[in-house]
């Protein structure tokens, strides 16, 4: 057996698919529920984002943008499950509006980032020597900006707004999926699996089409569902900043932008919208780690 | 086994993981200057039973033992500080693959003075000295610099000794060595193995864990033979060997393929649904005779990889071989002899640097691939790990579909007689065909890898380590397998291994490598029963025999 | 005297490595920081608009006559475009990087007051995320599997967690309701205390999961199972084995999680009103004040630079396994 060397070619370690805590051996059914938890848990999070996305209006009680005074800064309770803010508007329903700007925002930027990610890491993966040095030269100036550094020169650049978040935010995440592409196809085109397939006389380009390519683009899904809770975070992040949604959109990062004025009269105006980031981004590390485990095996 | 008082007795132990027993009722004692090999095929038990003397058994195990004395001292239900005070100072324990049992950040050294450092008061550089002392007492050369290295500095046999050193520190009385050489090349691994004998006989104990019954069978006094957690046979090395009671016992026995003549089957029982062997020992002169000349041939063929950008060291140098019809030619070298390179060429993967690789007489190495990709059906391959070759979304039937078909389709069921006819062929139930290939046993996936490289009629097949990985006896069965099938379908055989016994008995021809070169080549049996060359001479004498009285 | 001879057969190969890793690093370190001058330059003029303006804060500042024509004389933006961009490259490499705009002040004297408060933030982020990560990894490692679970979770909801988010969080539970803690970073060390802290946790949390998988790993290997054979305690595996092999993937992450914390210390030195590169960034970014967006882009690209080489420095050293290559 050879060294374990860790794999930390990429830049993100949460590109690095880890397998799933196994199961206790010998395990009775509650104990292989009590294993699933975090799975079901997530799983159902995401539906219920992806629900209100969909169709808001089932999910959420009042009218998201419907200014009311009267209830201003009201706290959490009966009336209003979680609060309102400054201007009466009930937070609930404004976080249920929100996760459609909020999801397509994520989901846009992460099928931005993946196919940037996936037009250089082929290009690396499968071209000459030459061309992959150069494609690593690129991806090294793009971590150089890490996170939202990247994302703010763009925004500079190009001015603030909706689109241009999109494509900052992918910008931003590309070069951590590219290098993975990299590695995946590198490691399949050198594989086995290949010399086998060679051997058995299948030409290079039905190799690539019935062998790398199916095996290397199965963890694309499980990077497309760990990206979009992380894009969710960094959109959120520029719309804090006031550099995304404008202010009354119910996007959560604008809504948190909005009730950090008022964070000593009405913390729940910054604590929920917070919260359905925090469980989109964790449910989606959690989904995306099972699926990279299942499909690992 | 006169002397009265045991340096270890065993008495019915048992160790569970919940409520799985992995080890029952075994029992064994071991008194001052004895060797007991406990032999077992993978999942038998025999770690475990070792880690447990030693308290070690892992999270999880529950172990009961009518009786568990070391050195007279009842060790069950001893508290994990008293446990240490036994292991390294009266029990050493050497643990197989030695790169990864020396932690690969530490200094050798350092990894020696820890057992010194746990138990003895010497001073750092009573112990510095003691740590040099040991390792050249296990016949490392330069140990002032050794001590200085890591394991990955040093080579496998040297990490190996290192390991001894430390497991033998503080003179301990008993010695548990778990598959000591079974990373190690035979040369290698003869000499580890005449190491632990002379610390045996310094008065040790030694408990001695292993697969390979032929491997233990020179140092042994007496052997234990372990079956699915039991001691199925316990007895002399003499009564074990010549002997056997047990028909596990004879089945491993039978197993090893060292001095069995060509043909000889080694597994027991014919597997249920496999086709009568039709045995026509005429029919293989009979096909030489029709085709004289050989079906592969290498002309001087050589490589060289570069290393680091710069430097390139040759792989391999001027090799030529003959592969004559209906034959096998087998390869054997130690690692770093080139074989598996010698293989890639010989497969038209590998362009040689110089030298030619030619095909039922044909040009083979210097057409280009798209040409040689249209008679790439008459030249099959198989390998040591047939899982990796295996695409891993691809159901065993979905396999052997998209092998039959030329790649055009998956779909078993346009395939599904010509499946079921190539999995009976190589001895797996048809049923097998819709099941994914990681849900197979090491003996069935190779068998598997066996069917897929038959699928579209070769004549040759390149075989590279294709037992290495497997147990013995189910290494005994794949063999016969590949001996079957080259009766019934006159293949000719490139084997390649690093087992000379198996070489031994598969090859009509052998050609032994070292370094990159060919050191002797010929029939198999004028080759190894009169070598002329010093190295097949040391190969020879490292390869293990069961004659008896051999016992040091 | 042969020792001598086999020492210069060894030192001669690892000189030559060594400098030729060296340049290898010193090059790639000039090619990103041209890539990034470069790209800004051309992304400016490549939106549509006068670049005059674009560079004095976009349409909306509506930047005076005299301002423009001063900002195209500045940039030599009457000239052709190649003598501009080999102009602004001679200036940025001789480490003329302009005025800002918003600030008027040479870029140069504002990146030297601004890059004191983020380092010290981010180093001490840094240390007090190492520690976290590590205390997890062992306290996860010492209580078997629901120990393991607990510290999964905190981990994925910890590396789940924004900035922005935590950083209310903390303000609202230290500051505004127990007053603990200034909500606002003063030069204080209490001041200190939040931002930190907030800059810490998500990267305890990414580095935790790292450490603690290559820790369980390292606890179950081979040559664990031998130190435990010589009579070495389980404290004594985890010090002496096991936490080394932990800090390995902390090392060689390290280079990324110091950028992460130059990203995060945008939002937490903006939230905590605490002066730094990060802040000074995003107002820069807001009034589009491209000569110290250039500036501190490069900033941090070279610090990325130098902390990458650092970290590849110190993995060689942690780890003897790792051969140049």
């Amino acid at each position: 057996m050879s060294t374990p060397k860790p794999q930390l070619s990429l830049g993100d370690p949460l590109l690095t698919p880890r397998p799933a805590p196994r199961a206790p051996r010998g395990g009775g059914r509650m104990r292989r529920i009590v294993a699933r938890l975090p799975l079901i848990i997530s799983a159902a999070v995401l539906a219920f984002f992806v629900l209100s996305a969909i169709a808001p209006q089932i999910l959420a009680p009042f009218d998201p943008l419907a200014i009311n005074p009267v209830d201003a800064f009201s706290g959490p309770g009966a009336g209003h499950l979680l609060g309102t803010d400054e201007s009466g508007r009930d937070i609930y329903s404004r976080i249920i509006h929100g996760s459609r700007d909020s999801l397509l925002i994520g989901a846009a930027a992460t099928a931005i980032g993946l196919f940037l990610a996936l037009v250089l890491g082929t290009i690396a993966g499968f071209g000459s020597r030459w061309m992959d040095s150069w494609v690593g030269r690129i991806l090294e100036v793009l971590f150089s900006l890490p996170g939202l550094l990247l994302a703010l020169v763009f925004i500079a650049l190009a001015g603030p707004g909706v689109g241009t978040t999109v494509v900052a935010v992918g910008l931003t995440t590309a070069p951590g999926y590219a290098r993975m592409i990299r590695v995946q196809i590198i490691a399949l085109r050198s594989s086995p699996m290949v010399e086998a397939a060679t051997v058995l006389g299948r030409s290079p380009a039905r190799i690539l089409t019935t062998h790398i390519l199916p095996n290397a683009l199965a963890p694309i899904a499980v990077l497309g569902t760990l990206g979009l809770g992380q894009a969710v975070v960094w959109a959120a992040s520029l719309s804090f900043l006031g550099l995304g949604s404008p202010p009354p959109a119910p996007e959560w990062g604008a809504m948190l932008s909005a009730g950090r004025t008022y964070l000593a009269l009405a913390w729940w105006m910054t604590f929920f919208p917070g919260l359905a980031i925090v469980l989109v981004a964790a449910a989606s590390t959690v989904l995306s780690r099972t699926l990279s485990a299942g499909a690992k095996r | 086994m006169s002397n009265p008082t045991p340096i270890l007795q065993v008495k019915k132990l048992s160790v569970a993981f919940g409520n799985s027993e992995v080890v029952s009722d075994v029992s064994f004692t071991l008194t001052p200057g004895e060797c007991l090999a406990l032999v077992g095929e993978s999942g038998s038990g025999k770690s475990v039973t070792a880690r447990s003397l030693i308290g070690l058994a892992g999270p999880g195990s529950t172990v009961h033992a009518e009786s568990l004395e070391i050195g007279g001292r009842d060790v069950r239900g001893l508290s994990q500080r008293a446990w240490r005070t036994i292991r390294g100072a009266q029990v050493g324990f050497i643990l197989q693959d030695a790169l990864s049992s020396l932690d690969p950040l530490r200094l050798v050294g350092k990894e020696i003075d820890d057992a010194l450092r746990l138990h003895s008061t010497g001073s750092g550089s009573q112990r510095a000295a003691r740590v040099v002392q040991l390792l050249e007492s296990v016949g490392l050369d330069d140990p002032v610099t050794r001590a200085g290295q890591r394991s990955g500095e040093l080579s496998g046999g040297m990490r190996q000794r290192a390991l001894i050193a430390s497991a033998i520190a503080l003179d301990p009385m008993l010695i548990i060595a778990d598959e000591p050489t079974t990373a190690l090349d035979a040369t290698i691994a003869a000499a580890v193995l005449d190491l632990l004998g002379t610390l045996r006989n310094s008065g040790s104990a030694m408990l001695l864990i292993s697969h390979d019954l032929a491997a233990v069978a020179s140092v042994a006094d007496s052997i234990a033979v372990m079956q699915d957690g039991r001691i199925v046979e316990y007895g002399s090395r003499d009564q074990i060997l010549y002997d056997p009671q047990h028909p596990y016992t004879r089945a491993l026995l039978a197993a090893v393929p060292a001095g069995k003549p060509r043909f000889t089957k080694l597994s027991p029982t014919v597997p249920a649904n496999s086709s009568p062997v039709l045995r026509a020992p005429e029919a293989t002169p009979d096909l030489t005779s029709v085709e004289h000349s050989p079906v592969l041939v290498a002309r001087g063929l050589s490589k060289s990889f570069a290393v680091d950008g710069a430097d390139s060291f040759p792989a391999v140098s001027h090799v030529d071989f003959e592969l004559h019809p209906g034959q096998t030619l087998g390869v054997v070298g130690e690692s770093g002899s080139g074989k598996t390179t010698t293989a890639r060429m010989a497969l038209g993967l590998l362009a040689p640097d110089s030298g030619t690789v030619t095909l039922f007489g044909e040009p083979w190495s210097s057409i280009p691939e798209a040409q040689r990709r249209a008679r790439r059906s008459s030249l099959g391959a198989i390998y040591q790990d047939p899982l990796a070759s295996f695409d891993p979304r691809l159901s065993t039937g979905a396999l052997l579909a998209d092998a039959l078909s030329q790649g055009s389709t998956r779909n078993p069921r346009n395939y599904r007689d010509k499946i079921a006819e190539l999995l009976d062929m190589v001895g797996l139930d048809p049923v097998l065909a819709s099941r994914n290939p990681t849900t197979l046993s090491g003996g069935q996936r190779q068998r598997l890898a066996i069917a897929r490289a038959l699928a579209p009629n070769p004549r040759v097949l390149i075989c590279d380590e294709p037992v290495s990985a497997l147990d013995v006896s189910v290494q005994a069965q794949v063999l016969d397998l590949l001996d079957e099938l080259q009766q019934r379908l006159g293949l000719s055989y490139l084997l390649i291994s690093h087992d000379l016994s198996v070489i031994r008995h598969m090859s009509d021809q052998v050609v032994v490598m070292r370094a990159g070169a060919v050191m002797e080549s010929g029939a198999t049996e004028l080759v190894f029963s009169n070598p002329q060359h010093e190295y097949t001479r040391s190969l020879l004498a490292a390869a293990p025999t069961m004659v008896p009285g051999r016992s040091a | 005297m042969s020792t001598s001879t086999i020492s210069r057969q060894r030192l001669a190969p690892i000189l030559g490595r060594t400098a030729r890793w060296v340049l290898g690093k010193l090059g790639g370190g000039i090619f990103v920081l041209w890539a990034v001058a470069t790209a800004i330059f051309f992304g400016i003029r490549m939106i549509p608009g006068d670049p005059a303006e674009a560079i004095m804060g976009g349409p909306g500042s509506q930047a005076s006559a005299e301002a423009l024509a001063a900002a195209r004389a500045e940039y030599g933006l009457d000239q052709p475009l190649y003598v501009q961009y080999f102009s602004q490259l001679w200036r940025l490499a001789t480490g003329d990087m302009g005025t800002s705009y918003s600030l008027k002040t040479p870029v140069a004297e504002v990146l030297g007051e601004l890059i004191p408060p983020t380092l010290v933030l981010a180093v001490l982020a840094l240390v007090v995320a190492w520690a976290l990560a590590l205390v997890l990894a062992v306290l996860s490692t010492r209580s078997g599997a629901v120990g393991t679970a607990i510290a999964s979770g905190l981990e994925i909801v910890s590396a789940a967690v924004p900035h922005f988010w935590l950083a209310s969080v903390l303000i609202m539970l230290f500051a505004t309701a127990l007053g603990w803690l200034p909500p606002v970073s003063t030069s204080t060390p209490a001041g200190l205390v939040l931002p930190v802290i907030t800059l810490a946790l998500p990267l305890a949390g990414f580095l935790g999961q790292v450490m603690r998988d290559t820790m369980a790993r390292a606890q179950r290997s081979a040559f664990a199972l031998s130190a435990r054979a010589r009579g070495e305690s389980e404290i004594g595996v985890l010090l002496r084995h096991s936490l080394r092999h932990a800090a390995l993937p902390g090392i060689a992450l390290s280079g990324w999680a110091f950028g992460s914390l130059l990203s995060g210390a945008v939002v937490v030195e903006s939230i905590f009103a605490r002066p730094g590169l990060g802040r000074s960034l995003l107002s820069a970014v807001t009034a589009r004040d491209i000569p110290l967006v250039t500036g501190v882009a490069l900033i941090s690209a070279a610090a990325y630079v130098v902390i990458m080489a650092l970290s590849d420095i110190a993995e060689r050293l942690a780890d003897p396994r790792i051969q140049a290559s």
